[in-house]
């Protein structure tokens, strides 16, 4: 689950870790309120809050440049805040049809001296927590893994003992600080981890983390992300979850646990399990089609889910075709049909459907489908049903 | 004929008394499992199914019935004591089959198996078969046979594709390693590899991955250097969007690691003969293996 940089960076602030003043504003009757902790001739930053990134570069839909800028009084922050509020935003990341800006965030402006970059996530490989610490900052870690490697220092976290001082240490050696810049690196940097495993996080990344011309050491930006699996532990970190952030058919099918995820492709599926729903969407490209969905309904799928399931694949204007592929282990094929048949006729849906069932009760099943009058059509296998679906999404 | 599980299992199932652990234990023992103790803290000195002695704890199971291999079907908030318990207890292998265990858990687990003689496998995972003898999880049985082709998967459904596949050419299977989608598992694709290259019995090896961290590449190394059973693999995934979990925890590419292409080309250059689409998975291997 991700979160927007403002409330990041109060769950920074709450975690003891130091980041810019700032205040937000969620309608424009707020904005002088927001900023009245703003002295008049004091520089501010403006910053539009969607959850994508590449804001600075970006364009809005009525045409004002940039969802991030540096002004030099409130005043002006106002003017850019007003542009920017109730607009779409669109930029590298949001794709062409943006996203709408619902809160404006303005910070203290920060005098730079130098840049860093931190981050800490869990590391596959080890199955442990990784510091990332590089005295390149403020632009593309990757780009820097790529040219120069040596510049990144990695620390790994044993799980069981936590993040050591020695450790918090070694990141402020790498950062080159000294003096009390160390010492404030140290504290930080403890603080961080504490956050990031206290709090179920996937990954904590702070670009740039910066030094000050008078020492301070602060988390300039701030991106945190939580594992979705530990969401049951945070009902804090849940109420900040911002629905309008995500794909509004992603939210309906969360709600009825399914695993839905929309693509821009015209043929919709429907599988059960994680791994054959990946492989189905890639058996539709393989002969020729689009993926429209990744959509897994579980093992253990029930009618209502069914239903509900191609309740939400129809609501898709894009989808010309539906492929369902079921392998029946534990849920039985004459249920999946009967379920399949009852959404059909309530749905009355129109684009053509092919069904590949397999597995216990195959029989039973593809009777249920056949006798039940619907324009369906059966196939053999997984092959035989992605070829006719993208046939039939073709011709519709 | 297998690995890690045969007949003489001896099953204790953590979480016996809940809904999937009851309907799962009972699919098993139809099967022919040997399920010879559950656990259900607070329920202990019950029966389930009138015959299987239930327990308060792990370490009962092992000294009253000499459990030598647990399988966990725990709620996700209580599923990694769970299998620390079982780690305490010095099972030798341990099966979690519940989905949605917090990675932080996670990393705890797999800290203290480092130092302990256990091997898990999962989280997040269909379980383990070996066809004619002995069921642990939730896949359908009747749709495997005794045979010479270890598979290793980190997919539930998918395996059994494969299964079927092999099945329906009229071969079958040595052992079927469900090792699960979560980011941070147990026994990885490398470790169910080198069991299987070990195994007399296991002729050829079916290795199905998906996007997300670099197991298969590993495996497909090891492969390349040690292996001379026939090899074919399939990677689900290829049409993923990047930086989105696709259903799995574990499935998902992000910044740039993790591709299917990645693992199809190590696979590829280990000399594995890699499916191209998933129907075609028992096809790829008998390019490369003839029974």
């Amino acid at each position: 689950m991700n979160v927007h940089e403002y409330q990041a960076k109060q769950l920074f602030a709450d975690a003891g870790v130091a980041v810019p003043k700032g205040t937000v504003a969620q309608s424009a009757d707020q904005f002088d309120q927001s900023l009245s902790s703003f002295s008049s001739d004091q520089s501010v930053v403006v910053k539009a809050q969607i959850h994508a990134g590449g804001r600075g570069k970006g364009t809005f839909t009525n045409g004002f440049k940039g969802g991030v800028h540096v002004v030099s009084s409130p005043a002006e922050a106002k003017d850019k805040a007003e542009a920017m509020l109730g607009n779409v935003l669109v930029t590298k990341q949001t794709g062409e049809e943006g996203k709408e800006v619902g809160t404006v965030y303005f910070t203290e402006c920060s005098d730079i001296d130098k840049e860093f970059y931190l981050a800490i996530l869990m590391d596959r490989a080890t199955s442990k927590p990784v510091i990332i610490a590089s005295t390149e900052g403020g632009v593309d870690i990757e780009e820097v893994a790529e040219s120069s490697p040596e510049k990144i220092t990695k620390i790994l976290i044993d799980p069981a003992l936590g993040i050591r001082p020695y450790q918090a240490r070694q990141v402020a050696f790498a950062l080159q600080l000294s003096g009390d810049s160390f010492k404030q690196c140290v504290k930080l940097v403890t603080k961080l981890y504490h956050f990031f495993w206290t709090k179920d996080c996937s990954q904590v990344e702070v670009n740039p983390l910066v030094l000050t011309p008078t020492g301070d050491v602060l988390a300039l930006d701030a991106k945190v992300n939580f594992d979705a699996n530990a969401l049951f532990r945070h009902p804090d970190v849940v109420e900040l979850r911002d629905l309008t952030e995500e794909d509004p058919k992603e939210v309906e099918a969360s709600k009825f646990d399914l695993n839905y995820i929309a693509l821009d492709g015209n043929v919709a599926c429907m599988v059960n399990g994680a791994g054959l729903a990946m492989a189905t969407m890639d058996i539709i490209k393989h002969y020729g089609g689009s993926p429209a969905n990744f959509l897994d309904v579980g093992g253990g799928a029930n009618e209502e889910q069914v239903e509900n399931a191609f309740r939400i694949l129809v609501s898709d204007d894009a989808v010309k075709a539906i492929l369902v592929n079921i392998f029946g282990g534990i849920m039985k094929c004459d249920v999946i049909a009967t379920g399949i048949v009852n959404a059909a006729r309530k749905l009355e849906m129109k684009v053509p459907l092919v069904v590949r069932l397999e597995g216990t009760n195959v029989e039973q099943g593809k009777k249920i489908l056949s006798d039940s009058g619907l324009a369906l059509e059966p196939a053999d296998s997984l092959a035989d049903a992605a070829e006719k679906v993208v046939k039939l999404a073709a011709q519709s | 004929m297998s690995v890690l599980v045969n007949k003489d299992t001896r099953l204790v199932v953590q979480g016996i008394t809940g809904s999937a652990g009851s309907f799962h234990t009972t699919q098993c023992m139809e099967y022919g499992t040997n399920v010879v103790a559950g656990v259900t803290p607070g329920k202990g000195g019950q029966k389930f199914q009138d015959s299987v002695p239930v327990f308060d704890t792990v370490q009962e199971a092992v000294d009253r019935e000499g459990a030598n291999v647990a399988a966990i079907y725990v709620p996700p908030p209580f599923a990694a004591d769970s299998i620390l318990e079982a780690i305490d207890a010095e099972i030798p292998l341990i099966i979690a089959i519940t989905e949605g265990i917090p990675v932080r858990d996670m990393a705890e687990v797999k800290a203290r198996l480092a130092t302990s003689s256990s091997r898990l496998i999962g989280p997040n995972c269909p379980g383990i078969i070996t066809p004619g003898e002995c069921k642990i999880g939730i896949m359908p049985g009747y749709i495997h046979k005794p045979g010479k082709v270890g598979i290793v998967s980190r997919s539930g459904t998918l395996t059994y594709e494969a299964v079927w596949q092999i099945t329906s050419a009229g071969h079958g299977q040595s052992t079927c390693i469900g090792i699960g989608g979560d980011p941070i598992n147990g026994t990885s694709h490398l470790d169910a590899v080198k069991l299987f290259n070990e195994d007399p019995e296991t002729e050829a090896i079916i290795l199905i991955g998906e996007i997300g961290g670099t197991a298969e590449e590993e495996a497909a190394a090891f492969i390349k250097e040690h292996v001379n059973k026939p090899c074919a693999a399939f990677i689900a995934g290829r049409t993923a969007p990047p930086g989105r979990r696709m259903g799995h925890a574990g499935a998902i590419v992000s910044g740039g690691k993790g591709t299917a292409e990645a693992k199809v080309e190590a696979l590829l250059d280990a000399g594995i003969s890699v499916a191209e689409t998933p129907s075609h998975m028992a096809e790829a291997l008998f390019k490369v293996w003839n029974p």
